[in-house]
């Protein structure tokens, strides 16, 4: 607690540009992400990241120097080229992209290595730390890397602002977008500049495998939470934030400790829980929801059941076994056991010496689903003209579904029935 | 006798890679191999510190069982929380490659570990770390065990159940008529994936994998449509890259491994002209 006080007191005024600093490069990075997640891309961040390497060494190699420019400019020009490569790759062969995807990047990188070790045996005495440029140093930067770095994240989230609409519909709907007349080309240029610059910047704060997590990482998360695009690109930068001031502070409190994967770590969690627990999209809820609609299927089909043994006998209030209802249905002895105690917890079923009869709601429930059965078997016989004896199944699946107001307008429409195909009555409330 | 254990470390495990990365290939599936051949990294870590050595069998059985939760965990996210394939690998493989950098750097105190054993894991030390006989004198490197053993069970289980994989590669609805479950040769083709991976990992690093799982199978992809030749061609490929690699490291002074990649790459790029030119 005392440790985040401190670290939030600015106390010490380095901080605040590291704060500054990895909040910015991960915001332009999850904000950019947002464009290539929805133009299921992703993975081209992955490549870029690991084919700037050979630029920075051939940059370095020429120049001779480590200015942050220079080494930008290369990291750009080959981050380019291995896009370029991919899109050649896979419209001239029968390569698919997964495979062109994996062949740039891992290429890109070996020629790299051979580089940096190239430089590293060859004893300029420059050439220390060029490599913490690629393994991320998110709490070190500091000076004219900063300065340069902020620049072109800036630049990056400048050009999202300024294009955001045309950038929209390239990434949605390309052939939309040339039909209005919209420089498709071009634009998409542009957007892969800006993800070069993107992936080049944030590299310096994780480094080269988990560059590609700065880009899919937040905008996967986000998608989870809104179907809007301009909401998702907004959370993404939140999330990517919060992930910058978390491994800045991470940095601050125990400098022992990976900046970058305890960035990437933050955001992974914030991913997971989105993946779960997102209202309407998250897998658990969905499974909950699945849940209880499988379990109101149950209910609703027992107390079909009942109402069926009812009406054999005539008699619909009396006393049943678990027998009797497995004659009318083939349910399973664990479905008996759940769906019998879910309907006598909410009162639809009472206990009466052992065996089972329905209460006045069930009954009235048990009626309303076996009418709606009927009203739908005898709507498919009379206007889809489908045979008597293959409207069952479906009449299954709907009878569950109807609204009151369907069920007005059904029966309007049959002309307020007697009986259904099959000549039974059809229940009357 | 340097240079022939590690020319030979690089065959052999160019070889598991061509024969499984063939597969790969044909099932659009490389970057799921890219993902397991980082996400492995916790796995190694954890089974490193249970069994208190990197020389056991419990290495195998970490790394390959992250290997096959990797596999489980895209397919889930794609199936269960409908997000889309690349996403999904990149979400799995940097949370998990993540959660290994800090395992890593929790035990041993070193935030700069990922670089060093994982990204260019040199193949240049394969010579110094022998396996001695009963008398003690050296019998052979023990990267090359492993990665023999490696090579011997990838071969074996091509061999033996080439035309299961056939069939669940090409045509997975008869597979699945004819009684052969996809799923299960699913999970064998990513399980030796990742014992592939693993075996490589230390001495040969995780982009050297990733470079012979994909290149030299594509390479092969390119020139022709026969799933034997282009097995037997991947293989050709990935020895010479890494024979043509230990050389072009000699002469350069540079990395092994990358000088390794950088060969499949030219082979590949050689193999592209072909096609195109010729068109």
């Amino acid at each position: 607690m005392e440790l985040l006080i401190d670290f939030f007191s600015f106390e010490y005024a380095n901080i605040k540009y590291v704060i500054f600093g990895s909040i910015l490069l991960s915001v332009s990075s999850s904000v950019v992400g947002c464009f290539t997640f929805v133009q299921k891309k992703s993975l081209v961040g992955d490549v870029i990241s690991h084919a700037v390497l050979p630029g920075i060494c051939i940059a370095f190699l020429a120049s001779g120097s480590k200015d942050p420019f220079f080494l930008i400019f290369g990291a750009f020009v080959t981050g380019w080229i291995s896009i370029v490569a991919m899109e050649k790759i896979t419209k001239n062969t029968k390569i698919k992209e997964d495979a062109a995807t994996g062949l740039s990047l891992s290429i890109f990188f070996g020629i790299g290595i051979v580089l940096m070790t190239y430089i590293q045996q060859s004893g300029n005495a420059a050439q220390s730390g060029l490599d913490t440029f690629l393994f991320g140093k998110a709490a070190a930067l500091v000076g004219k890397d900063l300065i340069a770095f902020s620049i072109v994240a800036t630049l990056a989230l400048l050009v999202v602002m300024i294009f955001y609409k045309e950038l929209k519909l390239i990434s949605f709907d390309p052939q939309f977008a040339k039909v209005n007349g919209l420089p498709v080309r071009r634009l998409e240029l542009l957007l892969t500049s800006i993800t070069v610059l993107a992936v080049v910047t944030g590299i310096q704060a994780v480094g080269v495998v988990l560059m590609a997590a700065m880009l899919i990482t937040p905008a996967a998360a986000a998608r989870f939470w809104t179907d809007r695009f301009h909401k998702m690109i907004m959370l993404a930068g939140f999330f990517g934030a919060f992930s910058g001031i978390s491994g800045a502070f991470v940095s601050f409190a125990a400098p022992g400790m990976p900046t970058g994967p305890w960035m990437v770590m933050i955001l992974s969690v914030i991913a997971l829980l989105s993946f779960f627990l997102a209202p309407n999209k998250g897998i658990l809820i969905k499974l909950l929801r699945r849940i209880s609609i499988q379990r109101q299927l149950l209910e609703e089909n027992m107390l079909k059941a009942f109402y069926r043994i009812g009406e054999n006998s005539g008699d619909h209030f009396e006393r049943v076994s678990k027998g009797d209802l497995r004659l009318i249905r083939n349910f399973s002895s664990v479905q008996l056991k759940k769906g019998l105690g879910n309907l006598r917890r909410s009162g639809y079923i009472k206990e009466d010496q052992g065996l089972l009869l329905l209460t006045q709601e069930g009954f009235d429930k048990g009626r309303r689903i076996t009418r709606l059965h009927r009203l739908w078997e005898l709507y498919l016989t009379k206007y889809l003209r489908i045979a008597p004896d293959h409207v069952h199944e479906d009449a299954e699946t709907i009878e569950h579904v109807i609204t009151p107001e369907i069920e007005v307008r059904l029966e309007q429409l049959l002309n307020y029935p007697e009986a259904d195909p099959h000549k039974t009555q059809i229940p009357s409330i | 006798m340097d240079a022939f254990w590690i020319i030979l470390t690089g065959t052999l495990v160019a070889g598991s890679c061509a024969l499984v990365g063939s597969f790969l290939i044909l099932k659009k599936m490389t970057m799921v191999g890219d993902a397991i051949s980082h996400a492995v990294l916790p796995g190694i870590v954890i089974a490193y510190f249970v069994a208190g050595s990197l020389q056991s069998v419990w290495l195998l059985i970490g790394a390959g069982s992250l290997g096959l939760l990797t596999t489980f965990l895209i397919e889930f996210f794609h199936q269960k929380g409908k997000l889309q394939t690349d996403a999904s690998i990149g979400v799995t493989f940097t949370w998990l490659f993540a959660l290994g950098v800090i395992l890593v750097s929790y035990y041993s105190g070193n935030a700069h570990i990922d670089q060093d054993c994982v990204l260019h894991g040199e193949i240049v030390y394969v010579p110094i770390d022998m396996v001695f006989s009963k008398s003690g004198t050296p019998i052979m490197p023990r990267s090359v065990l492993i990665t023999g053993i490696v090579f011997i069970i990838v071969a074996l289980f091509i061999l033996l159940f080439y035309k299961e994989l056939l069939l669940t590669t090409f045509d997975s609805l008869f597979a699945n008529a004819i009684g052969i479950s996809t799923s299960t040769w699913h999970y064998l083709l990513m399980g030796l994936v990742s014992l592939t991976t693993v075996a490589s990992f230390e001495s040969v690093g995780a982009i050297l994998v990733v470079a012979f799982l994909i290149a030299p199978a594509a390479s092969a992809y390119l020139l022709t449509q026969d799933l034997k030749k282009m097995l037997i061609l991947a293989l050709l490929f990935g020895f010479t890259s890494a024979f043509g690699g230990y050389y072009l490291a000699v002469i350069l002074d540079s990395s092994i491994a990358g000088a390794m990649v950088t060969v499949a790459g030219f082979i590949f790029l050689i193999c592209y002209l072909a096609i195109v030119l010729r068109k």
